[in-house]
């Protein structure tokens, strides 16, 4: 696809290498990856891979990561970290199942309650991380252990949500057209994603958006960039630190609502590690912690990339636990190291 | 500046104070120990008495902080020079312990579940997973050092992957030590009162002492965290100056986990030291070393980590649910941090003034 | 600083003077909004009530514009939107007609950029030139250039000022900050000078001849820039003296061409050529700061090896690097361990020096370089440039070295640090220590050394000593005119 592309223009692959910006180039790397990790299981495991609903499943599993990733971008974008959206997801899905399911409240005002607990976390933790200047690792890690104590204050132990209107809700289906196949026994199946994949897939265009095309979203690249200088341009830092925290909050917050209407229960445990999950996402998808690099697109792909790969570890019949910690955990590897590989020389000349 | 030294030598005596870096973590401690007193005095008791097995032992909540804060103390160590070399933080020795852990039962055990006698001794075992652990913290280090990752990135490798490796070692079966010498480490040595751990806390305050007094580590991980490019041109090879700060760590996550996994004589992947690396790198932030790496102060870490076991324990005292201590130690290291941050101590400080001030005009009136 | 009173009139070109430490960037700082002002106002034309400015924006926009030393865009982002990020009204970014705009600015100042490129792919000099595009394009009526020509070369520096002319015409009042004495005089219409934190007086240029500005900046009277060259101090080369260190054919792999070199016992030589030429760059390779690729090293007539710092410094040649702030001070420590750090490194790991020894030697040091700091134990961050740079030079001398070189050690200090600095690299020669020295200022290179190696295109294009030793001798052999 390249040579073709770089033969027609005259320009060869290296020139136009070295003209991409950094984020451009990291996202085509991701892209690229993507495709033929997953072109290559369809043609060597074939099987479910085959199946259009096989890539939806990935969809629809993780749609609650990709809102999350999302708003972890930002922050890393403008050179910050939020490790606290994991836990905002646990305390969130435990606070709406105990509302609906104790309480018998009603869906909508359950979505404002998502909404407010990730506004709370993302307005106090901006506050403190833009205004107070106080380390953005400090303030989310102690984010992250308030919303985990919470959730268990909230409601100790796991448990299913029963409420109708609810059940009635997480169980909507949107079938694709022509997308199904025919099962064993030649019954056919449509395809389908859940409600939370169209808020997940809203939310990456928004963004993304928003990233490339407002002078807020450019504000964020300018402060992840060199702050000092980003403040010398006119840039109003503590704003728009304290804004990326706060999208980071409020996202974390609707990524607790999917989560928990995708899963339907609630649970102290939910979402353990998720922040370390959205994290490697985003640095899959080409966003770099030291800031002012990275793609809201590439981090859709980074979330992709990274349950693909352990569909293809279970698939390939490596089923022991430990397999898929160290096949992420590779990939990740992998992935550090050709990104500190292409940068280091592509700035040597 | 150097005009009014003599009127406000009282100002200054206590600026130097409130500046020294000491100041935060001390000050929470004997805060924390204020508020136990005011509490339930008893907090402090410490008795003396023999355990079931007739050995002598010391009991107290006291006893208890400076046994179970063992492991972070010595983490500590190695997370403060980390931290002043590369200007990061490891968030993977929890999962490092993990592997040392298991390293060391898979030696002990010899792959056998619950074998009758040791297949071999405790030093092999320990000395085994220094080497693992010591690899495991140059992997990190070639990654931040050579490969220039950001340590918190870097080191998220092995944070995913640390317990499935530690599982892995086992077969993922949990393999209990029958020998009870193994456990002196986690417990008490017969005839000695003190609980074992916080003699190798102890012992390993003592090395990095000697260590940082006798050679130049302290400057050389203090130049290379400030300044790097000009480390280098003074003859430094910062590179590996990083390397080694990962490699010590590395050994002090071998000590904790010899520790850890002594204590209950056996393992479980998925808890064991869960969450220590947060603990750890709160040690060190309460020590008031700016986690972008430079200067440090090593008994202020030290004393940090303390801190954050009194913590939990006086939590624990308040029948605090375990699971939800971490609400409560967020809402303390928050008001910690917010207190030391200079944004606020400025603020303060001229609010300080200004009430000096006020005061003066009204002598002077 | 303290009570200072500025103003600037339309379509004027007003230097700003003073020492490292007068309070000149204080100053822009508090007219840029980036320090808060304790007391005073500010008055613009056209605005009945002072001025409030409490941020880069609100000067921003109040038409007071800033180019800074250092350089202050974004590395990541394009550099049209460094050119435009933060301005303009409307939350949209148009990248079309940003794009355009920013092409039209850089063809009409001629500066080699395109919109769309990263500006981490431009050269520093470039990024310069684009920051001043921006500044020039704010439509401002206040330009403010701190010490905008460190990073320019001669041809760049001409641009900038026809660039000032042309706003002056337009009727732009432009503050200019600078180190260079030529260029005051070339450009600027009135001088203001600061000392102290304090107001000196404002001066038309004609009235104000450069003794006098030298003497208004420094506080006295002094006629010591004539006084430095002590003839007897100056090295004359002899056949006896034997060469300390030569070079043949060495390269690194910063770009250089492959060069020779030599220095004599007591020797003071130096690099010469303009920024970029490869001066920095061959000393670098000599002290193994980057990677040598070829080339033969000798030492005192016996071959030897360097391929880092540590090695030159084993043998006995100590290196001042050109940027301090990068380079040079380890902010946060101390000065005393600054001081010690090269000679530490030198002791090895495992044989720190006591406290009592460190102390010695910071304290002695302090006193023979006379260097002002509140202790030995001051972190050297808070000390001002030039005693940051005599810290630096301590450093080195603490090593006692056979060869030192020197490269830039008089940037952005103020002129009596500068001139210590010159007294000192000849009485070390004197003493028999070889010394390279590199200096933008051509006058300081012809003041202190015997002989100077010329560069070009990071190429060594000829070597003048003795007579051909002028300030037009060395222009024409950088600008290659006698071929």
């Amino acid at each position: 696809m390249g040579n073709k592309k770089s033969s027609s223009g005259g320009i060869s692959i290296g020139a136009r290498i070295k003209g991409m910006s950094d984020t451009n180039l990291l996202l085509v790397i991701t892209i690229i990856v993507f495709f033929v990790m997953y072109i290559g299981a369809m043609i060597f495991q074939g099987g479910s891979f085959l199946k259009p609903q096989a890539f939806l499943n990935i969809l629809n599993q993780q749609a609650a990561l990709i809102i999350v990733s999302c708003g972890l971008s930002l922050v890393m974008i403008t050179g910050g970290i939020d490790i606290s959206v994991g836990g905002v997801v646990a305390l969130v899905s435990m606070s709406c199942a105990v509302y609906l399911d104790y309480l018998g409240g009603n869906i909508v005002v359950s979505i404002l309650i998502a909404l407010a607990i990730g506004l709370a976390f993302g307005l106090v933790q901006g506050y403190l991380v833009a205004y107070l200047e106080i380390q953005p690792f400090i303030v989310t890690l102690a984010g992250m252990f308030f919303a985990r104590g919470m959730t268990t204050i909230v409601h100790t132990n796991p448990f299913n949500v029963a409420n109708e209107k609810f059940v009635k809700l997480k169980d909507t289906r949107i079938t694709i057209p022509f997308l199904g196949s025919k099962n064993v026994k030649g019954i056919y199946i449509p395809a389908y994603i859940e409600i939370g994949v169209i808020v997940a897939l809203i939310i990456v265009i928004l963004f993304f958006c928003l990233l490339r095309w407002t002078k807020l979203g450019r504000g964020f690249y300018a402060v992840g960039g060199n702050q000092y200088s980003a403040l010398m341009l006119g840039i109003n830092v503590k704003r728009t630190k304290f804004i990326s925290h706060l999208l980071s909050g409020i996202l974390a917050g609707i990524g607790g609502f999917v989560y928990f209407m995708h899963i339907g229960s609630g649970s102290p445990s939910h979402a353990t590690g998720m922040e370390m999950d959205a994290i490697a996402s985003s640095i899959i998808g080409g966003t770099m912690l030291t800031g002012g690099v990275g793609n809201i697109i590439g981090t859709f792909f980074g979330v992709l990339s990274l349950s693909t790969i352990q569909n293809i570890v279970a698939l390939a019949g490596l089923d022991e636990p430990w397999w898929i910690g160290i096949t992420r955990a590779a990939m990740l590897c992998l992935f550090l190291v050709v990104q500190s590989i292409i940068i280091a020389n592509k700035n040597k000349d | 500046m150097q005009k009014n030294t003599s009127k406000s030598s009282v100002a200054n005596v206590f600026s130097g104070i409130f500046r020294n870096q000491l100041f935060i973590p001390i000050a929470a401690l004997l805060l924390l120990a204020l508020f136990n007193f005011i509490m339930d005095p008893s907090f402090f008791a410490i008795s003396f008495g023999h355990n079931n097995a007739g050995n002598p032992v010391l009991s107290g909540r006291l006893i208890t902080i400076l046994d179970n804060g063992s492991e972070l103390a010595i983490l500590a160590i190695g997370m403060t020079l980390v931290t002043a070399a590369s200007g990061g933080q490891d968030i993977s020795v929890g999962a490092a312990i993990a592997i040392a852990g298991s390293v060391i039962l898979r030696v002990l055990c010899g792959g056998q579940v619950s074998p009758e006698h040791l297949q071999a001794p405790i030093i092999v075992g320990f000395l085994a997973a220094c080497i693992v652990a010591m690899l495991f913290g140059a992997f990190n280090g070639v990654l931040v050092a050579y490969f220039k990752i950001q340590p918190m990135v870097a080191t998220l490798i092995l944070y995913t992957a640390g317990r499935s490796i530690a599982s892995w070692i086992n077969n993922s079966q949990l393999p209990i030590v029958n020998e009870p010498k193994f456990g002196y480490f986690g417990g008490l040595i017969p005839g000695i009162p003190i609980p074992t751990p916080f003699l190798i806390a102890v012992l390993c305050m003592i090395v990095i002492a000697l260590v940082l007094k006798f050679t130049n580590l302290g400057l050389y991980t203090q130049a290379v965290g400030i300044n790097e490019s000009s480390s280098k041109l003074n003859g430094l090879n910062p590179k590996f100056i990083k390397l080694l700060s990962f490699i010590i760590l590395g050994l002090c996550v071998a000590v904790a986990a010899l520790i850890k996994v002594s204590r209950v004589s056996t393992i479980n992947y998925s808890v064991v030291a869960k969450d220590i690396e947060m603990d750890a790198i709160l040690a060190v932030a309460l020590g008031g070393n700016a986690l972008s790496g430079g200067k440090f102060s090593m008994p202020a870490s030290i004393i940090g980590a303390y801190v954050i076991q009194f913590l939990t324990t006086t939590l624990y005292k308040f029948n605090v649910r375990a699971d939800a201590l971490p609400a409560y130690k967020a809402a303390v290291i928050i008001l910690l941090v917010v207190l030391s941050a200079p944004v606020v101590r400025d603020k303060l400080s001229s609010l300080g003034k200004k009430l000096k001030s006020g005061t003066r005009v009204k002598e002077v009136g | 600083m303290q009570n200072v009173d500025f103003t600037l009139c339309e379509g004027e070109i007003h230097a700003l003077m003073g020492e490292n430490g007068a309070g000149k960037s204080t100053l822009i700082k508090v007219l840029t909004g980036v320090y808060e002002k304790d007391e005073g106002e500010i008055f613009l034309k056209g605005m009945d009530k002072a001025a409030v400015i409490r941020s880069p924006q609100d000067a921003q926009k109040l038409g007071i514009s800033t180019v800074y030393q250092e350089i202050t865009l974004c590395p990541n982002l394009s550099v049209a939107e460094n050119m435009y990020i933060a301005r303009g009204k409307g939350a949209g970014q148009n990248w079309k007609k940003m794009n355009a705009d920013a092409d039209k600015i850089l063809k009409s100042l001629d500066i080699p950029a395109k919109a769309t490129q990263q500006l981490s792919s431009c050269s520093i000099a470039i990024q310069q030139m684009v920051a001043i595009a921006r500044a020039v394009d704010m439509d401002c009526k206040v330009l403010i250039l701190d010490e905008p020509t460190s990073s320019l070369d001669e041809q760049e520096v001409q641009k900038l000022f026809g660039l000032m002319r042309d706003l002056k015409k337009r009727g732009v009042g432009i503050i200019f900050v600078t180190h260079f004495l030529d260029q005051v005089y070339e450009v600027s219409d009135k001088i203001t000078v600061l000392r102290d934190g304090k107001l000196v007086g404002e001066y038309e240029i004609e009235t104000l001849p450069r003794v006098k500005l030298v003497a208004k900046m420094l506080g006295k009277e002094l006629n010591d820039m004539e006084e430095i060259r002590d003839d007897s101090l100056v090295y004359k080369e002899k056949d006896a003296d034997e060469i300390v260190f030569e070079a043949k054919g060495l390269q690194s792999n910063a770009g250089i061409k492959p060069f020779d070199f030599y220095i004599k016992k007591g020797e003071v030589n130096g690099f010469t050529g303009l920024l970029g030429s490869g001066r920095s760059e061959c000393v670098r390779a000599i002290f193994g700061a980057d990677r040598v690729l070829h080339g033969e090293v000798k030492k005192n007539g016996k071959k030897i090896k360097i391929s880092k710092p540590i090695d030159a410094m084993k043998n006995g040649i100590a290196y001042l690097p050109e940027d301090r702030k990068i380079d040079g001070i380890i902010g946060d420590l101390s000065v005393r361990e600054n001081i010690i750090l090269a000679l530490q490194v030198l002791k090895g790991f495992f044989r720190p020096f006591t406290k009592a020894q460190a102390y010695k030697f910071a304290d002695e040091y302090i006193k023979l370089l006379e260097i002002k700091t509140a202790s030995a134990d001051t972190p050297i961050k808070s000390l001002s440039g030039g005693n940051q740079q005599k810290v630096i030079l301590a450093r080195w001398l603490l090593m006692n070295p056979e060869y030192l070189i020197l490269d830039e050690p008089t940037r952005g200090i103020d002129i009596g640090t500068k001139i210590e600095i010159q007294k000192l690299v000849l009485k070390l020669a004197s003493e028999g220590m070889s010394v390279t020295f590199i200096s933008s200022e051509t006058d300081e290179m012809l003041r202190t050394c015997s002989r100077l190696v010329v560069m070009r295109d990071r190429k060594v294009v000829g070597e003048l000593s003795g007579e051909d030793l002028t300030q037009n001798k060395i222009m024409s052999t950088i600008a290659g005119g006698d071929r």
